[in-house]
């Protein structure tokens, strides 16, 4: 049956597949070009930057740029070589280099990341680099004792190549042993995989508050009058005309020890004046604001739902005999899972990466993930925020993947 | 809660005889907004059995009358009674009265097995039983290899059946249809128009139905209520309402119709003559009309327009008609005629071997037996 298709012809002869992609060319080339301008810019401000991020989190040059004698001797001698008299004057060579070339400073920051408190040990040591006389290995141990430590030398060796997995170690709190083997950091230094798990229980407890709150108003939206559910809806869009930080800093005016909430539990009795309720610059602040914040991303997409379930099957399923919660629960809601799937996936891959509220409320315990990669931005520390952000991606994009199993992306409505 | 039906050879265990105030509205009355009612004082009595039809134009109250039934909205004035009982309190879900929807109202997230399932599943019953029901009313309405489709996988037509289904699988004594009928095109309707019919007949329901269609209403129903305003301006059975209406929206709103306006020149018994206002005379019966002198407007089918003289009762009258246009129907032949100065007086002849040819311009005499001619109210 194909083969007789494909050896239809058009009147002057042409194979008709030929014939109708000729036909067709002009119009998807003029479509193409419209949508090409979006597509350069998405590439420019979307694509490239997350490719670069993904890069700096396994890309690090600062140690294997200024320190070549090292790395020739590192890929020469495998894992598990003496650090013999050879490796010491490969370092001494390294250390004039960055003396002249002025890049001890970087070169101890990239160790720094891995081993704390070695980058004075690059720069202390590089100062007197080209004065240093064989044996390199005692003159080296003489300037710091530090150079004999196995696990200054296995950071080197993992910092002699550009590419690298030590940030991804990093953030998932662990560490290299003098060995070349990987622990978990100590107790007391485990820092990231909490905090990954603080987010990502938070933001779950922010999407739920909003799925709770955002259900009742979405319906009352959907089912209003015209007329009166435009002035709702406009009531529930104003948060999105005001500023992130007048709405964030009109909660601090109100949740504060001495704001408006507080004062009106003291008026009425509720609590007494020493007893005022810490709601800010805590956790709890956070997920107050947020909820409040994030609240319009779950009425939207379920309103745009329940606005298409029309009210015949709520009162057919009466009529067939179910009682009002048995019609919710098994009419209604059923058929409003497209709209909660897509408001709390929303909500929670904003939640989840949600920067400003919790710097601005958060106080010491209401910091997220996103606060800490900041923090290491601020630090310059480009390949751990990298490495930090890219696990953020990793885990939403591990969400996105659950949902179209158990979902499917397809219902994903978004008004 | 469920009367015992019978349904495929099941016999029928009534307590009672069949009665004739199986659902009863009395003195019902409804307003949306306290200003004014859109149910005026409706007092309707609906026997055990009976197939019901509400007929009128939109925004004549007839499907608030419907919801009322069923429970989605409350009476503001009256009681409705359902079996003798008082149901103007009882949840719709008390009920017990199978619905079918306008758009169907199918549940797209379930089966069609699912869909009748629900109704067996909140009464609590047994998995054996639901399917064997289940089975039973989808073979009722032929579509017993469907179960497993999504409603959204089925024509207009299905999804009617299965609706129908639905509303009857826990043998409701009651069944309501909201213009079923509505979304699908004049043939599968009119088809669809039987088989509910037949349906009704076989499982002793009985149906209250909604329909703007008087032609559905004619033909499906024992007794139809026609509604306007807030009122039943008419309740009897088809016959009644297309040869005897009451009043001029009744012969209006039902069937073709021409329309003569006159004043009442004799009036004796069961006959009037009626002066017309270009001064002719014709005969008519009086309907509601009471005195001489009084305005009229007479009312003629024009399938019982005659102008063969031979055909005409002795003594009756005839006056002038010109033929405007003769249109070619088929099984008929509709003659527009200007009678008494109005252009859009219709005759309807049968299209007969040796039948007399009209043609436009043609100059002919028209006239009808007095019975045919209503002599209503004016509009």
């Amino acid at each position: 049956m194909t083969d007789a298709y494909s050896q239809l012809t058009t009147a002057d002869g042409r194979p008709l597949k030929a014939a109708l992609a000729a036909a067709q060319a002009r119009a998807r080339r003029r479509a193409f070009l419209l949508v090409a301008p979006l597509l350069l810019f998405v590439v420019v401000t979307f694509i490239l930057p997350i490719g670069q991020m993904l890069q700096r989190s396994v890309y690090h040059d600062g140690f294997s740029n200024s320190a070549p004698a090292l790395g020739e001797w590192f890929s020469s001698h495998p894992d598990g070589s003496d650090f013999d008299e050879s490796a010491y004057a490969a370092l001494a060579s390294d250390l004039a280099l960055m003396k002249k070339d002025k890049t001890a400073g970087e070169a101890g920051t990239r160790i720094n990341y891995t081993v704390p408190g070695t980058r004075s040990l690059f720069t202390s040591s590089a100062r007197g680099a080209d004065k240093l006389e064989p044996p390199y290995k005692e003159a080296l141990l003489a300037l710091d004792a530090k150079w004999g430590e196995p696990v200054i030398w296995q950071a080197m060796r993992e910092a002699s190549s550009p590419w690298t997995s030590d940030f991804y170690l990093i953030a998932t709190d662990r560490q290299r042993t003098a060995d070349g083997g990987i622990e978990r950091v100590p107790e007391n230094e485990r820092i990231y995989l909490w905090l990954f798990g603080k987010t990502f229980i938070l933001s779950g407890v922010i999407t739920f508050l909003c799925l709770i709150l955002a259900f009742p108003i979405a319906h009352l939206l959907a089912t209003l009058p015209m007329s009166k559910s435009n002035l709702l809806m406009i009531l529930v869009l104003l948060p999105f005309w005001t500023s992130l930080l007048v709405r964030t800093t009109s909660w601090i005016v109100l949740l504060q020890g001495q704001g408006v909430v507080n004062n009106i539990l003291v008026s009425l009795g509720v609590i007494g004046d020493d007893g005022r309720i810490t709601m800010i610059y805590n956790q709890t602040g956070t997920i107050i604001v947020m909820t409040h914040i994030l609240l319009p991303f779950m009425v939207l997409p379920l309103y745009s739902v329940m606005r298409t379930i029309k009210p015949s099957y709520a009162r057919a399923a009466r009529s067939l005999g179910a009682t009002s919660w048995t019609t919710f629960r098994r009419i209604y809601l059923p058929q409003t899972l497209p709209g909660i799937g897509a408001g709390a996936l929303l909500t929670f891959i904003l939640a989840v990466g949600y920067y400003i509220t919790p710097a601005l409320v958060g106080g010491a315990d209401g910091q997220l993930i996103s606060n800490l990669i900041q923090f290491h931005m601020s630090k310059s520390n480009w390949s751990l925020a990298a490495a930090l952000s890219a696990m953020l991606l990793a885990g939403v994009l591990v969400l996105y993947w659950l949902y179209d199993r158990l979902v499917g992306i397809d219902k994903l409505k978004l008004g | 809660m469920q009367d015992d039906l019978p349904i495929h050879g099941e016999t029928r265990v009534t307590t009672e005889a069949r009665n004739d105030d199986f659902v009863v509205f009395d003195h019902v009355q409804k307003s949306y907004d306290g200003v004014s009612l859109v149910v005026k004082d409706l007092n309707l009595n609906i026997g055990k059995g009976e197939f019901l039809t509400m007929l009128g134009p939109s925004g004549s109250g007839k499907t608030t009358c419907l919801m009322m039934l069923a429970g989605f909205e409350t009476a503001t004035h009256g009681e409705i009674r359902l079996d003798g009982r008082n149901i103007n309190l009882v949840p719709p879900h008390k009920r017990g009265i199978g619905m079918v929807f306008q758009n169907y109202a199918l549940f797209p997230h379930m089966t069609v097995g699912e869909n009748l399932a629900f109704p067996l599943e909140v009464r609590g019953m047994g998995k054996d039983e639901r399917e064997a029901k289940i089975r039973r009313a989808l073979d009722m309405v032929q579509m017993g290899a469907f179960a497993n489709r999504r409603p959204a996988q089925l024509s207009g037509g299905q999804q009617q059946r299965i609706a129908l289904a639905r509303a009857l699988v826990f043998d409701p004594a009651l069944v309501l249809m909201d213009e079923p009928l509505g979304a699908l095109d004049k043939q599968l309707r009119e088809h669809m128009q039987f088989e509910i019919k037949h349906l009704h007949e076989s499982l002793g329901i009985t149906v209250v139905y909604v329909t703007h269609d008087q032609g559905e209403a004619l033909t499906m129903s024992d007794r139809v209520a026609v509604f306007n305003d807030g009122k039943i301006q008419q309740l009897g059975p088809p016959s009644d309402l297309y040869e005897r209406p009451d009043n001029s929206f009744v012969a209006q709103f039902i069937g073709e119709n021409n329309k003569l306006p006159g004043t009442i020149e004799e009036l004796s018994g069961d006959k009037a003559l009626v002066r017309l206002g270009t001064g002719e005379l014709i005969d008519a019966t009086p309907v509601n009309v009471t005195a001489k002198g009084q305005k009229t407007l007479v009312s003629i089918r024009p399938e019982r327009v005659e102008f063969k003289p031979e055909m005409m009762p002795a003594g009756a009258h005839m006056i002038d008609a010109t033929v405007l246009e003769v249109i070619y129907m088929g099984d008929i032949l509709r003659v527009r005629l200007r009678v008494a100065g109005s252009d859009d007086f219709v005759m309807k002849m049968r299209n007969t071997l040796g039948q007399t040819k009209l043609s436009p311009g043609q100059q002919i005499k028209v006239g009808w037996h007095p019975a045919d001619a209503r002599a209503l109210d004016p509009m």
